[in-house]
């Protein structure tokens, strides 16, 4: 069996340290070797964005990044979102605009969100659509989701506002 | 009871709260399928056929059982003989795993357990499979001929449960009829007739079929997977197994989508046969490669449609023949579509075939409104055709030939109450519709469709808390939203608020018998049987209340979430504080409810589509796109709204892109998310909704379900879109641009 | 008497009748009644002591879980129709 690689790295701000494969994928070790099952499996080929996660401040799909890749980088996940306990305004977006049905790409959707945002606190509803492109739904047909977009950009300038 | 009194309008329902699983779906917390972690699990991966058909002349896995890691194989070796050669069941057995034949590319083989799912997957390289290749049957035209391979060798054609002594590859023949085809056709001015064809399609449900099994040595057998239906989980595998259902315990875990694809199980049997071998929990989770070619998607196939119609748009007469891919296995959705497919229409003189057509392609399963869309997809485009021809609005010749109470089916029975002509009415008026459409290379397209929805049985029962809140407890998996909807219901009945209703879903060993969460019945049975459990509830707390007071019970009156009485104008208590007398007052408070519906309303539902086609390209954009639905009652309306939009999504992905790509050799090309190409958000334009609101008098409010007629006419509304805007009629799915460009081309 | 509809693929065996008023109070005593009508057309609808899982019994207009329990009416319809289930 192959020999296991130390990895050191920030996830959502805290330091985290774990042995990897080589071979396993940053997705794997998220979830089996860490055990931060936030983060959603939907392909496992780069093609449904349920994986999702903020690598240096970019999106990527983790099923296409290796764990051994993160070593001396700093990612936020899903888990990290929150504020503890307070919902982060994407979130509370997410659900007052019921832009979730079964849930499973909402994790990926969220911190693609959270991506736009950050870049672009005001973006129109074609960029939120070209953004979002690279996650699958297949149960809202999206509508909502850019909804639940359009008010967290919003909930999001107000609260820098007041 | 006579002394309830009846809130005059709805409190909860109506409402758009937040879902009580909200929170964990929003922060990675909640655990779905593939989540699922115990101690000493195992992983299980499985190998499958690379042929279309083939017989199995030889398994040899010494080498796979060789390498480090690996804990246990199993073939269909392992699963139970069938001494009664019960049919079905060996059917179930085969799809599980192939004993003789591989019947299509993804036919599961083998499957192994190893520490980790990359050395389990190594050891599938290790397996050596002799097989001797036999002809493929990739489409039904090919099947019903004659002279083609027949997949099943000792099968017979079945005809109302009857087996015939035609051995072909068609499995069943369906028929209905009413009046006089033949005389309708000749008092007919018009007729117009099409062959129209649709290709397997995938539900696309972005989780993976996941599933964990633990087989203890004293022989009982739990299951943890993502799933529509854990009590027929349950009992497919105890057949599947031959256990018996006591030793099973299915526990159903978040579900990441299912869209009818999950009520089957695949990986389930070969989870738990590992386990036995094992003695480890077992974990599968399906790649999105095994995903598209081993689970059950919808059928391809053809519908032909023919309808006679005077020069007044009185249609006077309706034939269909259908043709469904059922897959390897017998049970393609055909039998509904053949129900469905010219359900929303009034005529004499009908007459439909149906034939269920054995292929080497993975056993269909439900798809959202299973059958429907294939037979709108030419019913829809024959009546577009006709209202053309006779140069009346399309909405109108639909409501001139419209469907009412107590008009009959095809198969016979009458139609309930239904809101056909107010879905039709709501279309005329909408927005959209009223709006012209201007420009060359654009077309506006309209379609109907229909759903029986289904009953079904549902079990909840609810306990009392102390502090005036309730546990809800229910079998049905909550796919997308379905915790809120029940949950409503439990507080409109109990005149509490909806926030004081905690709903758990529980497994098979702790909840009465629930069927699956498919069939648009959820809401509709399952909040049924809430609506009982409330009302006994209600009942034995109006009980505690008389006997506290020392009142006659028919002097207590429940209204506005107070008990009172009649006898004492002075008495009176909330729910709240009868609540905390629960324990000197005779103790907990369990209400149940359990029902098997004997009546239950159809949906009907309408699409407008405006689209314009790229002569350069071929590429279609769709630019305005309204759903409407009846959905009886909407209790909860954004999640109605989400179906809607969400059934829109998937009907417009089939009509324009998505489809099983097969080469010549029976392999299919596209099993990626890449190249299968689902609509993204950047496809899809807003997509407009307008509930109607046509009460389905059998529930107590009103119900419909409104899960599966949404998919139905996106598909005609666009071909026929399509057709005004290119003159050019699509006889095929998907109408991608490659499709478009070679019809624009015709004729120049 | 109850007005039950022959599925169109017994109507050779019923010899082209499609309808038929058979007495009856349940689903049970029709079938029996209009075996006596047509000997044999009850081996085609039931097995055992319910009806065949293929088949499903609509009595006016509502396909019903209680199969051959189920009560019929003076004025009822009772149709015989493939089992449908949904996604």
């Amino acid at each position: 069996m192959s020999k296991k690689v130390h990895v050191q790295t920030i996830i959502n701000g805290e330091d985290v340290e774990f042995l990897c494969e080589p071979r396993q994928s940053l997705l794997e070790c998220l979830r089996d070797v860490i055990g931060m099952t936030g983060t959603k499996e939907g392909c496992n080929d780069g093609n449904c964005g349920a994986c999702t996660v903020i690598l240096e401040g970019r999106t990527v799909t983790s099923c296409l990044v290796l764990g051994v890749e993160v070593d001396g980088k700093e990612l936020t996940t899903i888990e990290g979102i929150a504020d503890g306990e307070k919902l982060h305004p994407i979130q509370t977006a997410f659900l007052e605009n019921a832009a979730l049905q079964c849930g499973i790409c909402t994790p990926g959707f969220i911190i693609a969100t959270k991506s736009l945002l950050d870049h672009n606190p005001d973006p129109s509803e074609y960029e939120i659509r070209w953004w979002l492109a690279n996650n699958l739904c297949r149960c809202t047909g999206y509508d909502k989701i850019v909804r639940a977009v359009q008010e967290s950009a919003k909930k999001i300038k107000a609260q820098a506002g007041g | 009871m006579t002394n309830i009194k009846e809130p005059k309008k709805y409190e909860v329902i109506g409402t758009r709260p937040l879902r009580p699983d909200g929170t964990d779906k929003v922060t990675g917390r909640a655990i779905y399928g593939g989540d699922f972690e115990m101690t000493g699990l195992i992983h299980g991966k499985i190998l499958r056929s690379p042929h279309p058909h083939a017989r199995i002349k030889s398994i040899n896995y010494d080498k796979a059982l060789e390498l480090e890691g690996v804990i246990a194989v199993v073939t269909a070796d392992d699963l139970p003989v069938n001494p009664d050669g019960n049919i079905s069941i060996g059917y179930s057995r085969g799809n599980i795993l192939a004993k003789d034949k591989v019947l299509y590319v993804g036919h599961a083989i083998a499957g192994v357990a190893a520490i980790d799912p990359h050395i389990a997957e190594e050891a599938l390289d290790l397996i050596e499979v002799d097989y001797e290749l036999l002809s493929a049957v990739m489409n039904v035209e090919e099947a019903m001929d004659s002279s083609s391979e027949i997949i099943h060798e000792n099968s017979f054609m079945k005809e109302f449960g009857e087996m015939t002594v035609t051995n072909n590859n068609i499995d069943e023949h369906f028929q209905h009829k009413m009046g006089n085809i033949d005389k309708g056709f000749e008092n007919a001015d018009l007729i117009v007739e099409g062959k129209y064809s649709t290709v397997m399609v995938h539900q696309g449900y972005i989780e993976p079929q996941a599933a964990t099994a633990l087989w203890r040595t004293d022989g009982s057998l739990t299951v943890w997977n993502s799933t529509q239906g854990s009590f027929p989980d349950r009992d497919e595998l105890s057949n599947i197994l031959d256990i018996p259902i006591s030793k099973i315990k299915v526990v159903p875990l978040e579900i990441g989508g299912g869209f009818g694809g999950k009520i089957p199980i695949y990986q389930e049997p070969v989870a738990a046969l590992l386990s036995k071998k094992a003695g480890n929990p077992v974990k599968i989770i399906m790649s999105r490669k095994e995903v598209f070619e081993s689970t059950g998607p919808t059928p391809g196939g053809y519908t032909w449609v023919k309808i006679g119609v005077k020069n007044d748009g009185k249609i006077t007469a309706m034939q269909s023949e259908l043709a469904f891919e059922a897959g390897a296995y017998p049970g393609s959705p055909v039998g509904m579509g053949s129900l469905c497919v010219f359900a929303a229409y009034k005529c004499d003189n009908q007459l439909v075939d149906g034939y269920d057509v054995i292929v080497n392609k993975p056993k269909t399963a439900a798809y959202r409104a299973p059958g429907s869309p294939n037979a709108a997809f030419g019913t829809e485009q024959v009546i577009d055709e006709i209202s053309q021809k006779l140069g009346i609005d399309p909405i109108d010749f639909r409501m001139m030939n419209a469907i009412s109470e107590g008009d009959r089916r095809v198969d016979g029975p009458k139609f309930p109450v239904n809101g056909l002509k107010q879905v039709l009415e709501s279309m005329k008026n909408s927005p959209q519709y009223q709006k012209k459409l201007k420009g060359s290379n654009k077309g506006r397209g309209i379609a109907v469709g229909y759903w029986f929805n289904v009953g079904l049985q549902s079990s909840c029962s609810i306990t009392v808390n102390t502090d005036g809140t309730v546990n809800l407890i229910e079998g049905s998996t909550d796919i997308g939203g379905s915790r809120a909807s029940i949950a409503m219901q439990a507080a409109e009945t109990l005149q509490i608020p909806y926030d004081s209703v905690n709903p758990s879903i529980v497994d098979t060993n702790t909840v009465g018998y629930t069927a699956v969460t498919g069939g648009s019945r959820t809401t509709f049975s399952t909040g049924y049987a809430a609506h009982l459990a409330a009302e006994d509830v209600r009942d034995q707390m109006i009980k505690r209340a008389s006997e506290m007071w020392g009142v006659p019970n028919d002097s207590v009156v429940y209204s506005k979430g107070q008990f009172s009485s009649d006898a004492d104008p002075e008495l009176s208590m909330s729910f709240k504080e009868l609540a905390s007398q629960l324990e000197n007052t005779g103790g907990s408070i369990a209400g149940k409810g359990s029902i098997n519906p004997k009546k239950v309303g159809g949906s009907f539902a309408g699409s407008i589509c405006d689209l314009e086609i790229d002569p350069d390209t071929g590429k279609s954009t769709i630019l305005d796109f309204t759903a409407i639905q009846d959905a009886g009652k909407a209790i909860h309306p954004s999640y109605v709204e989400g179906q809607m939009q969400g059934g829109s999504a998937q009907g417009i992905g089939w009509a324009l892109n998505e489809e099983y790509f097969y080469d010549q050799n029976g392999i299919m090309n596209n099993s990626s998310l890449l190249d299968y190409r689902m609509p993204t958000s950047l496809d899809l334009p807003d997509i407009n909704t307008i509930i109607v609101e046509v009460p389905d008098p059998t529930h107590p409010y009103g119900v419909r379900g409104v899960g599966e007629a949404n998919i139905v006419p996106p598909i005609p509304a666009i071909a026929n879109a399509m057709k005004r805007a290119s003159g050019k009629r699509f006889y095929n799915l998907p109408m991608n641009p490659p499709a478009v460009i070679s019809k624009l081309n015709q004729d120049l | 008497m109850a007005k039950v509809f022959i599925p169109a693929l017994l109507h050779t065996f019923t010899k082209n009748v499609s309808e038929i008023d058979v007495e009856g109070n349940n689903v049970r005593t029709v079938i029996n009644n209009l075996d006596m009508e047509f000997p044999g057309i009850k081996l085609k609808l039931v097995e055992g002591h319910r009806i065949k899982p293929s088949i499903s019994v609509a009595v006016d207009g509502n396909i019903t879980p209680m199969g051959l329990l189920e009560e019929v009416g003076e004025q009822s319809e009772v149709h015989f129709l493939p089992a449908i289930s949904g996604g």
